[in-house]
């Protein structure tokens, strides 16, 4: 028995240190902000960092442990946002306790997320490779144009929809238009704030790490690795990889309720929801390393914080974001960095120093 | 009854008959052969019976169910496992979650449990655990449990396919191969492993393989196939001396 808790410990010890590096995260903010020494830039940074984390731990799933690239992680979280916003602003007067709202919001705009990539799923996996990406790309494009034309109104008979203008709504006078196509949803409650993300940011990376250790999470890395061979011990391959898109889909949409709340007035650009930022979020875990997720977590932080540290250096900034990106991009994928790395480390040092220890006891 | 009654199966790829009116029966407890030279269609016959194609005609019986059409997973559900010619490994997962995975259709708990750890989780864990460490002791891998499969050496990874397919509970195992690339001493010790898990575990075997040494060692029954059709049948001694298959292997 003593044995099996052994081999246990691997990953556990794994997810500890992930645990741990948020943590560590977590307190260093609130100490920072306690003592004063955050600037307003930075605090304006925090929200938009737990979002990046989320969409970045969660497009891992897909393209680390399912294995397919996914291109329309953004169009997802566009779907949460204006979801959630929509609701939000909808029922400000009718739910008058913010906290209700914003669960309510939250459940809202991931399940709604979901499913769209529940749908979506259906036709987009069957492609493989290449052709995924392209599709899903194309999918995240589409939620996008449509959130820019849909105008949606509220009054007592019930919703109503049109694709033209504010006026074709046909609104009573009690009634309120909430989405104004490309003018998007304004007005609504800026709930977000850095303790609700990361709150967020945790369930969402609990609930991965505990999916991939799990019978489900050795499936969906079975049929990474070979779906022939999954299929062949009786994998259901299609119910696996739609679980995991719609469970991928579910946090990108939670990023999205967050990105809402945190502003006033929302609409679907390609800066925000367009295929810039879903390939944003690709690089984020490619950085990271493709199927790590401790490795998402910290390229999203550095990757959100660097450009706007780099803000001194005016109209150079975006330049040299390019070359530093490049540069991490190489020295993390790199064999002699890795050595360097390992030589670095504190397990080795003290092994190092043990080795010595016992080279010396044998000399004697 | 039989276990496996193939009757007039066939494929055809374009215009190619890759496998042409192939006629089996496998009754229970048996170690079929499989045999024929290059390109004969043997893994086709494989690939049929595992569902990764579907027959063009003739159909297949097992275990009084007709499997024609039945997707892979589902033929395994009923009790069929396989090997592969080509080792196919989770080559990025440790040898013992290998095998977990093979397990995934004995032990069960929903994917709810799982994200939420709840006691069920921990209980089918333990038993994946135990079940996973049983099995890789019987074929004696059990020390490079966390070992990555693929860097496991050659003839160590086709153990663990093997093991694999067993962890997936079969009443019928299909092995492609199962001892290409390996060398004299690693071939008996895999005949003795294949004779060892029919009677241990209540398994009927058919195999495809070239080393005429572990066909005629341990195979009972052969079928020879050659350009897609059955060219003999019937017991091994037999078949090994037809004229036609020695015609069909070394040529007149």
């Amino acid at each position: 028995m003593s044995n099996i808790k052994l081999k246990l410990k691997p990953n556990t010890k794994n997810n500890f240190i992930t645990y741990a590096i948020m943590l560590a995260l977590f307190l260093s903010v609130q100490v920072l902000d306690l003592t004063g020494s955050l600037s307003s830039l930075f605090k304006g940074l925090l929200v938009p960092i737990c979002m990046y984390v989320i969409l970045a731990v969660s497009l891992n799933l897909v393209v680390g442990i399912l294995g397919e690239l996914s291109l329309g992680h953004a169009g997802f979280m566009c779907v949460g946002a204006y979801v959630s916003a929509f609701f939000s602003v909808a029922f400000k007067e009718v739910i008058t306790a913010d906290w209700l709202r914003l669960i309510i919001a939250i459940l809202m705009g991931g399940l709604s997320a979901a499913f769209v990539g529940l749908i979506i799923g259906i036709p987009v996996l069957r492609l493989k490779g290449d052709y995924l990406a392209i599709v899903t790309l194309a999918f995240g494009e589409i939620i996008k144009n449509l959130a820019n034309i849909f105008y949606i109104g509220v009054d007592s008979k019930g919703i109503h929809v049109s694709t033209s203008s504010v006026d074709d709504l046909n609104l009573l006078p009690d009634g309120k238009a909430i989405l104004k196509g490309s003018l998007g949803i304004s007005g609504t409650p800026k709930d977000s704030n850095f303790i609700l993300g990361f709150i967020l940011v945790v369930i969402t990376v609990v609930v991965c790490l505990n999916l991939i250790n799990s019978r489900t999470g050795r499936a969906v890395m079975a049929i990474r690795d070979n779906r022939i061979a999954a299929e062949s011990i009786g994998i259901n391959v299609t119910k696996y990889k739609l679980l995991i898109f719609s469970i991928s889909a579910f946090f990108a949409g939670i990023a999205g309720v967050l990105y809402s709340h945190n502003l006033s007035s929302l609409t679907a650009t390609t800066k925000n929801f367009g295929y810039n930022m879903s390939i944003m979020i690709l690089v984020l875990v490619v950085l990271g390393g493709i199927g790590s997720i401790r490795g998402s977590i910290i390229s999203a932080v550095i990757l959100t914080v660097l450009p706007e540290s780099l803000r001194v250096l005016k109209d150079y900034r975006m330049l040299i974001y390019a070359i530093v990106l490049i540069v991490l991009m190489i020295a993390n994928n790199n064999e002699k960095t890795q050595i360097i790395k390992d030589k670095l480390s504190i397990k080795n040092f003290i092994k190092n120093r043990k080795n010595a220890k016992m080279s010396i006891k044998e000399g004697d | 009854m039989a276990l496996l009654e193939v009757k007039e199966l066939g494929i055809t790829f374009g215009g190619l008959k890759a496998v042409d009116n192939l006629n089996l029966s496998l009754e229970k407890g048996d170690l079929y052969g499989l045999i024929g030279p290059n390109g004969a269609g043997k893994t086709t016959a494989f690939n049929l019976l595992t569902g990764v194609y579907k027959p063009t005609n003739g159909s297949f019986v097992f275990d009084g169910v007709n499997l024609v059409g039945k997707k892979p997973a589902d033929i395994s559900k009923m009790g069929i496992a396989r090997t592969f010619q080509n080792i196919r490994l989770f080559g990025n997962l440790s040898v013992i979650d290998n095998v977990k995975i093979g397990l995934h259709n004995q032990i069960k708990y929903s994917t709810f449990s799982g994200i939420f750890k709840l006691s069920n989780y921990f209980k089918k864990e333990k038993k994946f655990e135990e079940e996973a460490l049983r099995l890789l002791k019987v074929f004696d891998i059990d020390k490079d449990a966390d070992t990555l499969a693929k860097n496991l050496p050659y003839g160590k990874q086709r153990k663990l396919e093997i093991v694999r397919a067993m962890a997936t509970n079969p009443k019928l195992l299909l092995l492609d191969e199962p001892a290409a690339g390996m060398n004299p001493n690693e071939t008996i010790e895999l005949m003795n492993t294949i004779r060892y898990i029919r009677e241990n575990f209540d398994l009927t075997i058919l195999l495809i393989e070239h080393d005429m040494k572990l066909v005629s060692g341990i195979c009972e029954k052969l079928t020879v196939l050659n350009f897609g059709t059955v060219l003999a049948q019937g017991e091994t001694s037999q078949v090994l001396n037809d004229p036609e298959v020695i015609k069909a292997y070394i040529g007149e």
